[in-house]
Protein backbone atom coordinates (compact mmCIF):
# COMPACT_ATOMS: atom_id res chain seq x y z
CA UNK A 1 0.00 0.00 0.00
CA UNK A 2 2.69 2.73 1.22
CA UNK A 3 4.84 1.75 -2.53
CA UNK A 4 2.10 3.11 -4.26
CA UNK A 5 3.29 6.48 -2.07
CA UNK A 6 6.19 6.34 -4.76
CA UNK A 7 5.29 8.88 -7.64
CA UNK A 8 6.57 6.86 -10.65
CA UNK A 9 4.43 3.54 -9.15
CA UNK A 10 1.45 5.31 -8.87
CA UNK A 11 1.34 7.32 -12.66
CA UNK A 12 1.80 3.59 -13.78
CA UNK A 13 -1.33 2.01 -11.78
CA UNK A 14 -2.98 5.16 -12.96
CA UNK A 15 -2.41 4.54 -16.07
CA UNK A 16 -3.17 1.02 -16.04
CA UNK A 17 -6.34 1.67 -13.87
CA UNK A 18 -8.52 4.70 -15.07
CA UNK A 19 -9.35 3.24 -18.44
CA UNK A 20 -11.33 0.35 -17.00
CA UNK A 21 -12.77 2.58 -14.11
CA UNK A 22 -13.80 4.73 -17.00
CA UNK A 23 -15.53 1.91 -18.61
CA UNK A 24 -17.38 0.85 -15.67
CA UNK A 25 -18.75 4.03 -14.67
CA UNK A 26 -19.60 4.97 -18.31
CA UNK A 27 -21.39 1.16 -18.10
CA UNK A 28 -22.89 1.74 -14.79
CA UNK A 29 -24.12 5.53 -15.38
CA UNK A 30 -26.05 4.11 -18.69
CA UNK A 31 -27.61 1.21 -17.07
CA UNK A 32 -28.59 3.71 -13.69
CA UNK A 33 -30.23 6.42 -15.88
CA UNK A 34 -32.20 4.33 -17.92
CA UNK A 35 -33.40 2.52 -15.27
CA UNK A 36 -34.14 5.57 -13.28
CA UNK A 37 -36.06 6.99 -16.36
CA UNK A 38 -38.08 3.54 -16.86
CA UNK A 39 -38.85 3.79 -13.30
CA UNK A 40 -42.54 4.57 -12.49
CA UNK A 41 -43.05 8.13 -10.75
CA UNK A 42 -43.57 9.01 -7.19
CA UNK A 43 -46.80 8.52 -5.98
CA UNK A 44 -46.79 12.13 -4.15
CA UNK A 45 -43.60 13.81 -6.29
CA UNK A 46 -44.81 12.53 -9.93
CA UNK A 47 -41.86 12.63 -12.40
CA UNK A 48 -40.13 15.19 -10.25
CA UNK A 49 -38.84 12.16 -8.67
CA UNK A 50 -36.19 11.64 -11.25
CA UNK A 51 -34.11 14.80 -10.00
CA UNK A 52 -33.78 12.65 -7.15
CA UNK A 53 -31.38 10.44 -8.99
CA UNK A 54 -28.71 12.83 -9.36
CA UNK A 55 -29.30 15.02 -6.60
CA UNK A 56 -29.01 12.24 -4.13
CA UNK A 57 -25.65 10.79 -5.14
CA UNK A 58 -24.39 14.62 -5.72
CA UNK A 59 -25.04 14.93 -2.07
CA UNK A 60 -23.50 11.81 -1.02
CA UNK A 61 -20.39 12.60 -2.91
CA UNK A 62 -20.08 16.20 -1.16
CA UNK A 63 -19.95 14.82 2.21
CA UNK A 64 -17.75 11.69 0.67
CA UNK A 65 -14.89 13.75 -1.01
CA UNK A 66 -15.03 15.81 2.10
CA UNK A 67 -14.18 12.92 3.96
CA UNK A 68 -11.42 11.61 1.72
CA UNK A 69 -9.97 15.31 2.08
CA UNK A 70 -9.86 14.74 6.00
CA UNK A 71 -8.28 11.40 5.63
CA UNK A 72 -5.50 13.15 3.02
CA UNK A 73 -5.42 15.90 5.46
CA UNK A 74 -4.20 13.35 8.25
CA UNK A 75 -1.99 11.63 6.05
CA UNK A 76 0.07 15.51 5.29
CA UNK A 77 0.12 16.09 8.84
CA UNK A 78 0.25 12.93 10.93
CA UNK A 79 2.53 10.42 8.21
CA UNK A 80 3.60 13.35 5.85
CA UNK A 81 2.25 10.74 3.41
CA UNK A 82 4.29 12.08 -0.22
CA UNK A 83 0.94 12.24 -2.42
CA UNK A 84 -1.16 12.89 0.92
CA UNK A 85 -1.54 16.71 -0.17
CA UNK A 86 -1.77 16.23 -4.07
CA UNK A 87 -5.01 14.15 -2.65
CA UNK A 88 -6.00 16.60 -0.54
CA UNK A 89 -5.52 19.52 -3.29
CA UNK A 90 -6.86 17.57 -6.75
CA UNK A 91 -10.02 16.64 -4.08
CA UNK A 92 -11.10 19.91 -3.63
CA UNK A 93 -12.23 21.34 -7.50
CA UNK A 94 -14.20 17.60 -7.61
CA UNK A 95 -15.81 18.26 -4.17
CA UNK A 96 -16.88 21.65 -4.77
CA UNK A 97 -18.11 20.69 -8.30
CA UNK A 98 -20.57 17.66 -6.85
CA UNK A 99 -21.79 20.12 -3.77
CA UNK A 100 -22.39 22.78 -6.63
CA UNK A 101 -24.54 20.21 -8.39
CA UNK A 102 -25.83 18.85 -5.18
CA UNK A 103 -27.11 22.49 -4.12
CA UNK A 104 -28.25 23.66 -7.76
CA UNK A 105 -30.32 20.65 -8.32
CA UNK A 106 -31.95 21.09 -4.83
CA UNK A 107 -33.10 24.10 -5.42
CA UNK A 108 -34.60 23.00 -8.87
CA UNK A 109 -36.48 20.13 -6.88
CA UNK A 110 -37.38 22.39 -3.92
CA UNK A 111 -39.48 24.88 -6.01
CA UNK A 112 -42.12 22.27 -7.53
CA UNK A 113 -42.29 20.86 -4.36
CA UNK A 114 -41.48 23.16 -1.31
CA UNK A 115 -42.82 26.26 -3.53
CA UNK A 116 -39.38 27.51 -2.92
CA UNK A 117 -36.06 27.78 -4.32
CA UNK A 118 -33.97 27.85 -1.04
CA UNK A 119 -34.62 28.03 2.76
CA UNK A 120 -32.30 29.04 5.41
CA UNK A 121 -32.85 25.83 7.29
CA UNK A 122 -29.71 23.17 8.94
CA UNK A 123 -29.19 20.85 6.20
CA UNK A 124 -29.10 23.88 3.35
CA UNK A 125 -27.39 26.10 4.92
CA UNK A 126 -24.66 23.50 6.35
CA UNK A 127 -24.35 21.75 2.99
CA UNK A 128 -23.76 25.51 1.78
CA UNK A 129 -21.12 26.03 3.95
CA UNK A 130 -19.49 22.96 2.58
CA UNK A 131 -19.45 24.56 -0.68
CA UNK A 132 -18.09 27.42 0.84
CA UNK A 133 -15.07 25.03 2.77
CA UNK A 134 -14.16 23.91 -0.56
CA UNK A 135 -13.91 27.61 -2.45
CA UNK A 136 -11.54 28.63 0.62
CA UNK A 137 -9.43 25.39 0.33
CA UNK A 138 -9.10 26.35 -3.54
CA UNK A 139 -8.07 29.81 -2.74
CA UNK A 140 -5.93 29.10 -0.06
CA UNK A 141 -3.76 26.39 -2.34
CA UNK A 142 -3.81 29.27 -5.19
CA UNK A 143 -2.48 32.11 -2.64
CA UNK A 144 0.52 30.01 -1.24
CA UNK A 145 3.05 29.55 -3.71
CA UNK A 146 5.21 27.59 -1.45
CA UNK A 147 3.75 23.60 -1.75
CA UNK A 148 4.69 22.13 1.77
CA UNK A 149 3.23 25.22 3.72
CA UNK A 150 0.48 25.54 1.40
CA UNK A 151 -0.78 21.59 2.41
CA UNK A 152 -0.24 21.94 6.14
CA UNK A 153 -2.22 25.47 6.00
CA UNK A 154 -5.31 23.59 3.85
CA UNK A 155 -4.69 20.28 5.98
CA UNK A 156 -5.84 22.27 9.25
CA UNK A 157 -8.41 24.09 7.91
CA UNK A 158 -9.77 20.76 6.65
CA UNK A 159 -9.57 19.23 9.54
CA UNK A 160 -11.64 22.05 11.50
CA UNK A 161 -13.99 22.26 8.35
CA UNK A 162 -14.53 18.32 8.91
CA UNK A 163 -16.77 19.23 11.91
CA UNK A 164 -19.68 20.15 9.17
CA UNK A 165 -19.59 16.61 7.63
CA UNK A 166 -21.67 15.11 10.93
CA UNK A 167 -23.85 18.43 10.90
CA UNK A 168 -24.84 17.79 7.74
CA UNK A 169 -25.50 14.04 8.36
CA UNK A 170 -27.29 15.17 11.49
CA UNK A 171 -29.25 17.96 10.82
CA UNK A 172 -32.32 17.10 9.50
CA UNK A 173 -32.23 14.88 13.26
CA UNK A 174 -31.37 17.45 15.87
CA UNK A 175 -33.45 20.68 14.12
CA UNK A 176 -36.71 20.93 12.51
CA UNK A 177 -35.97 21.18 9.45
CA UNK A 178 -38.00 21.48 5.36
CA UNK A 179 -35.66 18.86 3.92
CA UNK A 180 -36.78 15.00 4.33
CA UNK A 181 -34.67 12.89 6.87
CA UNK A 182 -33.06 9.75 5.99
CA UNK A 183 -34.42 7.28 3.59
CA UNK A 184 -31.87 5.27 2.13
CA UNK A 185 -29.34 4.73 5.32
CA UNK A 186 -31.22 4.64 8.49
CA UNK A 187 -32.24 2.28 10.82
CA UNK A 188 -35.21 -0.43 10.15
CA UNK A 189 -33.98 -0.10 5.96
CA UNK A 190 -35.13 2.05 3.18
CA UNK A 191 -38.56 3.67 2.84
CA UNK A 192 -37.75 4.22 -0.90
CA UNK A 193 -39.86 1.68 -3.10
CA UNK A 194 -37.38 -1.05 -4.09
CA UNK A 195 -37.97 0.21 -8.62
CA UNK A 196 -36.71 3.67 -7.05
CA UNK A 197 -33.91 2.67 -5.22
CA UNK A 198 -32.24 0.13 -7.29
CA UNK A 199 -31.66 2.77 -9.90
CA UNK A 200 -30.60 5.44 -7.23
CA UNK A 201 -27.43 2.94 -5.48
CA UNK A 202 -26.56 1.69 -9.31
CA UNK A 203 -26.66 5.93 -9.70
CA UNK A 204 -24.56 6.45 -6.88
CA UNK A 205 -21.80 3.38 -7.47
CA UNK A 206 -21.19 5.40 -10.49
CA UNK A 207 -21.00 8.87 -9.68
CA UNK A 208 -18.60 7.24 -6.90
CA UNK A 209 -16.37 5.77 -9.77
CA UNK A 210 -16.67 8.85 -11.62
CA UNK A 211 -14.78 10.93 -8.70
CA UNK A 212 -12.56 7.91 -7.83
CA UNK A 213 -11.58 7.89 -11.96
CA UNK A 214 -11.59 11.98 -11.97
CA UNK A 215 -9.59 11.49 -8.21
CA UNK A 216 -6.96 9.96 -9.83
CA UNK A 217 -6.09 12.16 -13.07
CA UNK A 218 -6.11 15.55 -10.98
CA UNK A 219 -3.52 13.63 -8.67
CA UNK A 220 -1.76 12.71 -11.61
CA UNK A 221 -1.71 16.15 -12.73
CA UNK A 222 -0.55 17.16 -9.60
CA UNK A 223 2.97 14.62 -9.90
CA UNK A 224 3.31 16.33 -13.28
CA UNK A 225 2.90 20.29 -12.27
CA UNK A 226 5.37 19.49 -9.31
CA UNK A 227 7.74 17.60 -11.44
CA UNK A 228 7.40 20.63 -13.96
CA UNK A 229 8.14 22.67 -10.86
CA UNK A 230 11.38 20.98 -9.93
CA UNK A 231 12.65 20.93 -13.48
CA UNK A 232 11.62 24.60 -14.01
CA UNK A 233 13.81 25.38 -10.79
CA UNK A 234 16.70 23.54 -11.92
CA UNK A 235 16.86 25.12 -15.58
CA UNK A 236 16.67 28.80 -13.67
CA UNK A 237 19.56 27.61 -11.66
CA UNK A 238 21.70 26.43 -14.36
CA UNK A 239 20.91 29.71 -15.82
CA UNK A 240 18.34 28.16 -18.81
CA UNK A 241 16.01 30.85 -19.96
CA UNK A 242 13.42 28.70 -20.52
CA UNK A 243 12.70 28.70 -17.02
CA UNK A 244 11.46 32.34 -17.56
CA UNK A 245 9.24 31.23 -20.44
CA UNK A 246 7.24 29.12 -18.69
CA UNK A 247 3.80 29.83 -17.98
CA UNK A 248 3.55 30.30 -14.00
CA UNK A 249 0.24 29.31 -14.08
CA UNK A 250 0.93 25.79 -15.42
CA UNK A 251 3.80 25.49 -13.00
CA UNK A 252 2.17 26.72 -10.09
CA UNK A 253 -1.77 26.90 -10.37
CA UNK B 1 -48.19 22.72 -22.08
CA UNK B 2 -45.53 19.66 -21.02
CA UNK B 3 -47.51 16.59 -20.24
CA UNK B 4 -45.11 15.79 -17.71
CA UNK B 5 -45.60 18.78 -14.75
CA UNK B 6 -42.56 20.67 -14.03
CA UNK B 7 -40.55 19.02 -16.72
CA UNK B 8 -38.39 21.92 -17.34
CA UNK B 9 -36.93 21.93 -13.83
CA UNK B 10 -36.29 18.15 -14.29
CA UNK B 11 -34.29 18.96 -17.66
CA UNK B 12 -32.80 21.93 -16.21
CA UNK B 13 -31.47 19.61 -13.51
CA UNK B 14 -29.54 17.04 -15.93
CA UNK B 15 -28.66 19.96 -18.09
CA UNK B 16 -26.47 21.66 -15.06
CA UNK B 17 -25.25 17.79 -14.10
CA UNK B 18 -24.05 17.13 -17.67
CA UNK B 19 -22.16 20.53 -17.55
CA UNK B 20 -20.70 20.58 -14.43
CA UNK B 21 -19.37 16.84 -14.83
CA UNK B 22 -18.18 17.24 -18.44
CA UNK B 23 -16.50 20.23 -17.46
CA UNK B 24 -14.75 18.80 -14.87
CA UNK B 25 -13.53 16.31 -17.59
CA UNK B 26 -12.51 18.97 -19.51
CA UNK B 27 -10.65 20.84 -16.71
CA UNK B 28 -8.73 18.11 -15.91
CA UNK B 29 -7.85 16.76 -19.78
CA UNK B 30 -6.63 20.41 -20.84
CA UNK B 31 -4.31 20.62 -17.09
CA UNK B 32 -2.94 17.34 -18.35
CA UNK B 33 -2.40 18.50 -22.34
CA UNK B 34 -0.72 21.58 -21.06
CA UNK B 35 1.75 19.88 -18.52
CA UNK B 36 2.54 17.39 -20.66
CA UNK B 37 3.28 19.73 -23.61
CA UNK B 38 5.42 22.38 -20.59
CA UNK B 39 7.67 19.30 -19.66
CA UNK B 40 8.04 17.73 -23.29
CA UNK B 41 8.78 21.87 -24.23
CA UNK B 42 11.30 21.78 -20.90
CA UNK B 43 13.02 18.09 -22.00
CA UNK B 44 13.21 19.71 -25.68
CA UNK B 45 14.99 23.28 -24.46
CA UNK B 46 17.21 21.46 -22.00
CA UNK B 47 18.18 18.75 -24.87
CA UNK B 48 19.11 21.40 -26.96
CA UNK B 49 21.32 23.71 -24.13
CA UNK B 50 23.14 20.22 -23.97
CA UNK B 51 24.15 19.62 -27.85
CA UNK B 52 25.13 23.24 -28.09
CA UNK B 53 26.80 22.93 -25.11
CA UNK B 54 28.42 19.48 -27.08
CA UNK B 55 28.96 21.14 -30.04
Amino acid sequence: MWSLANPTIFLALTRRVTPWLAGLTIVLMAVGLWMAFAAPPDYQQGETVKIMYIHVPAAWLSTFIYGVMTLASLGTLVWRHPLADAAQKAAAPLGAGFTFVCLVTGSLWGKPMWGTYWVWDARLTSVLVLFILYLGLIALWRSIDEPARAARAAAIVTLVGAVDLPIIKFSVDWWNTLHQPASVFRAGGPTIAPELLWPLLILAVAFTLLFLNLHLLAIRNEILRRRLARLTMIAAAEGDSFGARLSPRTAHP
Amino acid sequence: MSAIPHLGFIIAAYALTALVVFGMIAAIWTDHRRLNRALAALDEARAGRGSAGDS
